[in-house]
């Protein structure tokens, strides 16, 4: 039987019920009385100056109530505080079509839509940039003046160990080029936020964000207005994988515009604008070198990574760092070298999705592990669990590995799939493909530096028995709230259906940082626990002298504190509570949760990489490719993840599954594209979600490797699962014909061309992808000309003057 | 959220009368007054196609008339020929028996248009008007703002998709259509004066803009479909999810056998240009043979030939191009006997 | 901006319910703002993610997509009418067994699909049950719990 009463068992999330009745409030189905509706005006230009702004047509437009624009804030501000780079509205300057300019509230969403047309603005058009390349070369434009090179926004080098000794070594080096497009979280719920500034001259700000405290820090700063006079709540958010991870325009828009009119004011964004505050996966060029010994064994890796930044700053400057820093954790590499650049362009801003910044180094890196295999002969399944980084570690740039369950996940993936056998017999278009990954339980350290908890988590129990659970953390869809209660109840011994949950309320729970970096189970989960042994300290020594037990002899479940020799003896939880309280006074407890010192190096860009515990994972894929057609089938995709213990292995499995999702339609068809800085496919038809018709079966196998710092052993599961899959189809796709795709998304056009069936006069090839920085898409400024083509153009083009030049 | 324009709605209880509505509100007549030139008045039946158009701002009449409440409007009857209502909704079609017996392409084709709800909402006539379709026009009102619009809502500008091309290239993207046509189709219209037929085949044209010789004053109300035997059908479809999707290449087929040889045969391609159609000489490439491979592939041949992709859709042209060639061949093989 | 409001009467959830709205605003919108039936939510409002999906005269449509003002007497189902009094249905059931809602947000849709299908076919295959909610975007379970909390309660009910 289980040690524990709620841990591991399936039950269902304690916020279900809300969900599955439609009585969760998310934030626009919050209806306020006096409530104003608001709308932005967005850039239609790349990049270009405001030369004038004039909001007094749309202002004296019935039932317009009040309008601000950038001037009205700015404030310069940005989730990272070294690069804050941004401000709410556009001021003087945009740099991307779809960039928030101005913003109207009216009685009504309709009379707010309308009112944008009756803005006057007029541009002064500059010269775009859309490319890395230029973004590297262009010292003449400058997006923003503060890049000191061209337009570049971060450049790091870090090396560690004996590079060139490490290749000295080596008996053989492959050196690969990788693209990962760019694409977007998507989720079903758009961003919403709902402004009330009231007689008390308190604002209360419900939004869609992941990050309510960061959010309240950056309200502070662009609306002057004291922390201690703003209240933000965060709403259920209907997903948000990183994209509702940053402080957005339109939250601070509605702010202001409730300040300014004393009137709660809503701002909804549409489908397509979700496309423009994007902060998705950042389009990343990368080159990997990597010297093996005629074992297999790894001497030395370089790795460089270019990353697409957009036109801000967003988590840039992690997710530079990210791209290069978790390599390491996987497989024993004793020389290290990374060298990461970031660059401005003029699209939307890039930022944190699901496997924030490590998902493209390891799909390129996955990917040549299995060219390594290849070329060795080695069965790449064996191959990688014969080079594990073993646990209880450091890696060669100073990250300390604790608990790892790699091995295992490969184990259980064999056993699973069967992929050792059957890897290079499924005959030609079927193709089974293997790659491995890691991710972290959190970020090692704050976004801005402090020394105060990561976490922080409230519990009261009332006189009725009742717990009450207050933590900052965002409900996400990942189940944060039922793991609060889950953590809780297994403490003291009751359900979690037992428990209130209040979280994401900076105003009534202690400041949890946020659900970004996979660190909520971990730290919040270790900050409830902390509160809860509290509480359960009471209630044991009062339920020791009740029942003449010693206190180490007693165990809480199921709402009764007794010794498990003899369970007839016991104190129910209620009675327990009341005889705490009448001893101890009121029944609060406080806990909190910092990550360890010492769990990284010290040298510059030492803070992104470390977290308390690494997640491991690896997946197998399944694919079937059409010869004629170039579609590509993914049949199954099979992950196992060592998420440390398994909370709620229904949600476990559900993270390990969603995550595969997410991966599949990653490498399948989704990309966030643009021509001529004009999004190509801003909405839900164009932009390729998979439906239940594509995607593939999905088998999650969880494996608990029992970390010792984790909450009851655990560690995260919404991140890591989808690192794998990626290039584990990657790898299938190889496996079915013989094409290696080093880069993303595997299109049919792509396949076709691949396979030497383009234009029925092509030539087979055996690689996809790029071979050096310079785009393959040829001259980006064709997408351009074709936007700025007049009909005088197409005039000339019709009737050629004869005879004259 | 998006929302629509302001419109108002009139419920006719009988064609005529929709017509007559469409006549007496200026049916055809362009409102410049707001920006984009729009129709004053226009025709709803599902909403599925016009109403997304309509709160991407690509139309904003100030009425539209509907067909919801018209009387008869929905129905499959059987008596010689095949009458189909033009407001029978695409799941009625795709589950009827007799059609997916008897006339299998177009249940096919009717199960395979976008999802489930869409189905259940959007109508046979609604699918047949369907406005073509281009990823330069199918955007919202900002997104065409800062794209500087394209020819099908401002013919002053040039066309996006081929900035030399004298008409719009918009792309047809009904899925019914080819199968209707290699049906044999004849779909039938009033308008406030009389009636008028017209064989599917030669109602489309191949302009983005104007696409068809619907007029802005009729409306479709019945498809008829003649009762033959010995033909087998079917429909074959490349779009990239399994729904949702327009096809960005699509083929139906049909072929009238007696005993084992085809005695008569009908091709028909969409979302290959901006019309759908009939591709004739496939036809002759199958008449007459017992739909060896060689017969299959002069068709497919013939169907390469006829399938002019633009950039204008998901999908490359390349692949699209092919695509036309694969799926007919397989739309083909498909109807060999069992 | 004067006012062009028009009374309409539905029927929702089993209650006759009047109320003035703008003609030109969808289903969706009477629901979540002139009804308070908020549960009905939105993803694009172009019908390309089945968010919205609400039951008329128990087929799954697009409210984002359907006039109130033309769909006369017809029964309106919404998330809100799924339980009976104090009694769930097996979907909601099911679907918090497994695991079948992570954030929640295109779950009354799929709800509403779900219970559409189950409507029509008592013991749907796997086949069925993709084809049933291939309307409705999911970006959080890979659909996976979803098929097995539908079948779940298909066998339940």
């Amino acid at each position: 039987m289980s040690e524990f009463s709620v841990i591991g068992r399936r039950l269902p999330k304690v916020n279900s019920w809300a969900h599955l009745t439609g009585e969760a409030r998310y934030a626009d189905d919050l209806f306020l009385p006096r409530m104003l509706f608001g709308r932005l005006l967005r850039s239609t230009r790349p990049h270009a100056r405001i030369r004038r702004l004039d909001v007094s047509r749309a202002a004296a437009h019935p039932g317009v109530v009040a309008i601000v624009t950038g001037a009205d804030m700015p404030a310069k501000m940005g989730i990272m505080p070294s690069t804050q780079d941004e401000t709410a509205l556009a001021v003087d300057k945009v740099r991307y079509v779809g960039e928030p300019v101005a913003a109207v509230a009216a009685v009504d969403e309709d009379t707010a839509f309308d009112a944008l047309s009756l803005i006057d603005i007029d541009y002064e058009d500059l010269e775009p940039i859309f490319t890395i390349e230029e973004a590297l070369e262009r010292e003449d434009v400058k997006i923003h003046d503060e890049s000191k090179r061209a337009n570049v926004f971060k450049e790091v080098h870090l090396s560690f160990g004996d590079l060139e000794g490490g290749f000295a070594s080596a008996d053989h080096v492959r050196d690969d080029w990788f693209f990962f497009e760019g694409n977007t979280h998507a989720p079903i719920e758009s961003h919403s936020a709902v402004a009330s500034y009231g007689g008390d001259d308190k604002l209360t700000l419900w939004t869609a964000t992941q990050v309510p405290h960061y959010l309240h820090r950056e309200l502070e700063k662009v609306l002057g207005l004291a922390r201690s006079r703003i209240r933000v709540i965060a709403t259920p958010n209907g997903g948000a994988f990183g994209g509702k991870s940053d402080p957005f325009g339109h939250e601070f828009a509605a702010a202001l515009l409730s300040i300014r009119t004393r009137r709660p004011v809503k701002i909804t964004l549409d489908r397509e604008e979700v496309f423009y505050a994007h902060r998705g996966r950042h389009p990343v060029k990368m080159r990997i070198r990597t010297g093996v010994r005629k074992d297999g064994e790894i001497t030395a890796v370089h790795y460089q990574s270019w990353l697409d930044g957009g036109a801000y700053a967003s988590y840039g400057i992690a997710t530079t760092y990210y791209t290069g820093a978790l390599l390491t954790v996987t497989y024993r590499i004793p020389a290290y070298k990374f060298d990461g650049v970031r660059v401005y362009t003029n699209k939307p801003p890039c930022g944190p999705k699901r496997g924030h910044g490590t998902t493209q180094p390891r799909y390129g890196f996955e990917c040549q592990l299995d060219k390594i295999a290849q070329d060795l002969g080695l069965d790449a399944l064996e191959y990688r669990k014969r080079i594990l980084q073993p646990p209880q570690s450091r890696t060669v740039n100073e990250l300390r590995i604790t608990s790892m369950g790699l091995g295992e996940c490969l184990d259980a993936l064999q056993r699973a799939t069967r992929y050792s056998e059957r890897h290079g017999q499924l005959g030609r278009g079927r193709g089974i493909g293997l790659a491995g990954s890691a991710y972290i339980s959190g970020a090692g350290l704050p976004i801005y530096w402090n020394e105060m908890p990561h976490s922080g988590a409230e519990i009261r129990i009332d006189r009725g028995g009742g717990v009450t659970v207050m933590c900052g953390t965002a409900e996400i869809g990942q189940g944060s709230d039922n793991m609060l209660a889950s953590v809780a109840a297994e403490a003291l011994g009751i359900l979690p259906s037992d428990v209130h949950v209040v979280s994401g309320d900076t105003s009534l729970a202690p400041v949890d940082l946020g659900s970004y970096s996979s660190r909520v189970t971990f730290m919040a989960g270790n900050a409830v626990k902390d509160a809860a042994m509290k509480l359960r300290a009471l209630l044991f020594a009062v339920a020791s002298e009740k029942l003449g037990t010693p206190v180490d002899h007693l165990v809480a479940a199921y709402h009764r504190i007794y010794d498990p020799s003899d369970p007839e003896k016991f104190i129910t939880f209620a009675d327990a509570a009341v005889l705490a309280e009448s001893k101890h006074g009121t029944l609060v407890a406080a806990g909190s949760y910092k990550p360890p010192k010492g769990i990284g190096g010290s040298f510059k860009g030492a803070g992104v990489g470390p977290t308390p515990a690494y997640s491991y994972q690896a997946a197998v894929a399944e694919v079937s490719v059409d010869l004629e057609t170039g579609t590509l089938t993914v049949d199954k995709v099979t992950t196992a993840h060592d998420c440390g213990r398994a909370l709620s292995p229904a949600n476990v499995e559900g993270q390990i599954e969603g995550s595969a999702y997410m991966g599949y339609g990653e490498i399948i068809a989704e990309e966030q594209v643009f021509r001529g800085g004009l999004h190509k496919k801003p909405s839900l038809l164009d932009y390729k979600l998979p439906t239940s018709l594509d995607t593939p079966t999905l088998e999650a196998i969880v494996v608990e490797s029992v970390d010792a710092e984790g909450p009851f052993g655990a560690k995260e599961a919404g991140e890591g699962p989808l690192n794998p899959v990626i290039p584990a189809i990657a790898n299938a796709v190889y496996d079915a014909i013989g094409v290696r795709f080093d880069e993303t998304p595997i299109t049919p056009e792509k396949i076709l061309d691949a396979l030497g069936k383009r234009d029925n006069r092509g030539i087979p090839k055996t690689r996809i992808g790029p071979d050096g920085l310079a785009e393959r898409d040829g001259d980006p400024k064709r997408a351009r000309r074709r936007l700025d083509a007049s009909t005088e153009g197409r005039e000339r083009k019709r009737t050629p003057s004869v005879g004259s030049r | 959220m998006l929302r629509l324009p302001r419109f108002r709605i009139l419920s006719p209880r009988t064609y005529r009368e929709a017509a007559e509505m469409l006549r007496d509100h200026g049916a055809g007549e362009l409102d410049r007054s707001r920006g984009t030139p729009t129709l004053r008045v226009l025709l709803v039946a599902g909403g599925t196609d016009l109403l997304p158009n309509m709160k991407r701002r690509q139309f904003a009449p100030e009425i539209l008339v509907s067909l919801a409440h018209v009387q008869g409007a929905a129905g499959i009857h059987e008596n010689g020929e095949l009458t189909v209502s033009a407001g029978t909704t695409l799941t009625a079609l795709a589950e009827d028996a007799r059609i997916q017996e008897r006339y299998t392409a177009l249940a096919e084709a009717a199960g395979v248009v976008s999802t489930p709800q869409l189905r259940n909402m959007g109508t046979i006539g609604g699918n047949i008007c369907l406005d073509t379709r281009c990823n330069w026009y199918d955007q919202s009102l900002f997104w065409r703002t800062a794209e500087g619009y394209c020819m099908k809502t401002n013919p002053e500008v040039v066309c996006r998709v081929a900035t030399s091309s004298p008409r719009c290239l918009a792309v047809a993207s009904a899925d019914t259509v080819p199968a209707l046509m290699v049906l044999g189709a004849t779909v039938h219209f009033e308008d406030a004066r009389g009636g008028r037929e017209v064989r599917l085949a030669e109602f489309y044209r191949e302009d983005g803009i104007s696409p068809s010789t619907l007029r802005p004053d009729e409306a479709l109300t019945d498809v008829t479909i003649p009762h033959e035997d010995g033909w087998r059908s079917t429909y074959v479809k490349l779009r990239d999810r399994g729904s949702f999707d327009f096809p960005i290449a699509a083929v139906a087929a049909a072929v009238r056998y007696d005993g084992r040889a085809i005695t008569d045969a009908r091709v028909a391609i969409t979302a290959l240009a901006s019309r759908p159609m009939l591709v004739e000489a496939a036809r002759a490439a199958l008449v007459g043979t017992r739909l060896e491979d060689d017969a299959v592939a002069a068709a497919a041949e013939a169907v390469h030939k006829a399938a002019r992709p633009m950039d204008n859709t998901s999908g490359t042209i390349s692949q699209r191009k092919r695509a036309s060639r694969v799926l007919a061949e397989r739309a083909l093989r498909a109807l060999r006997p069992a | 901006m004067t006012s062009t409001k028009e009374l309409i009467t539905l029927r929702v959830n089993g209650e006759r319910r009047t109320v003035a709205a703008e003609p030109h605003h969808t289903l969706l919108e009477v629901l979540r703002e002139e009804l308070d039936l908020t549960g009905t939510k939105h993803g694009c409002e172009l019908g390309e993610c089945g968010a919205c999906t609400v039951l008329v005269n128990g087929a799954p449509v697009l409210s984002c997509l359907t006039l109130p003002s033309l769909i006369g007497d017809a029964e309106v189902t919404t998330v809100e009418g799924l339980a009976t009094g104090e009694r769930l249905h097996p979907l909601q059931t099911a679907f918090a067994e497994e695991g079948a809602a992570q954030c929640g947000y295109c779950t009354p849709g799929m709800l509403m699909a779900a219970k559409a299908l189950l409507d029509a076919t008592a013991r749907p295959t796997r086949e069925q049950i993709a084809m049933a909610i291939s309307g409705n975007l999911c970006r959080c379970t890979g659909y996976t719990a979803i098929y097995e909390a539908i079948e779940k309660a298909a066998f339940r009910s």
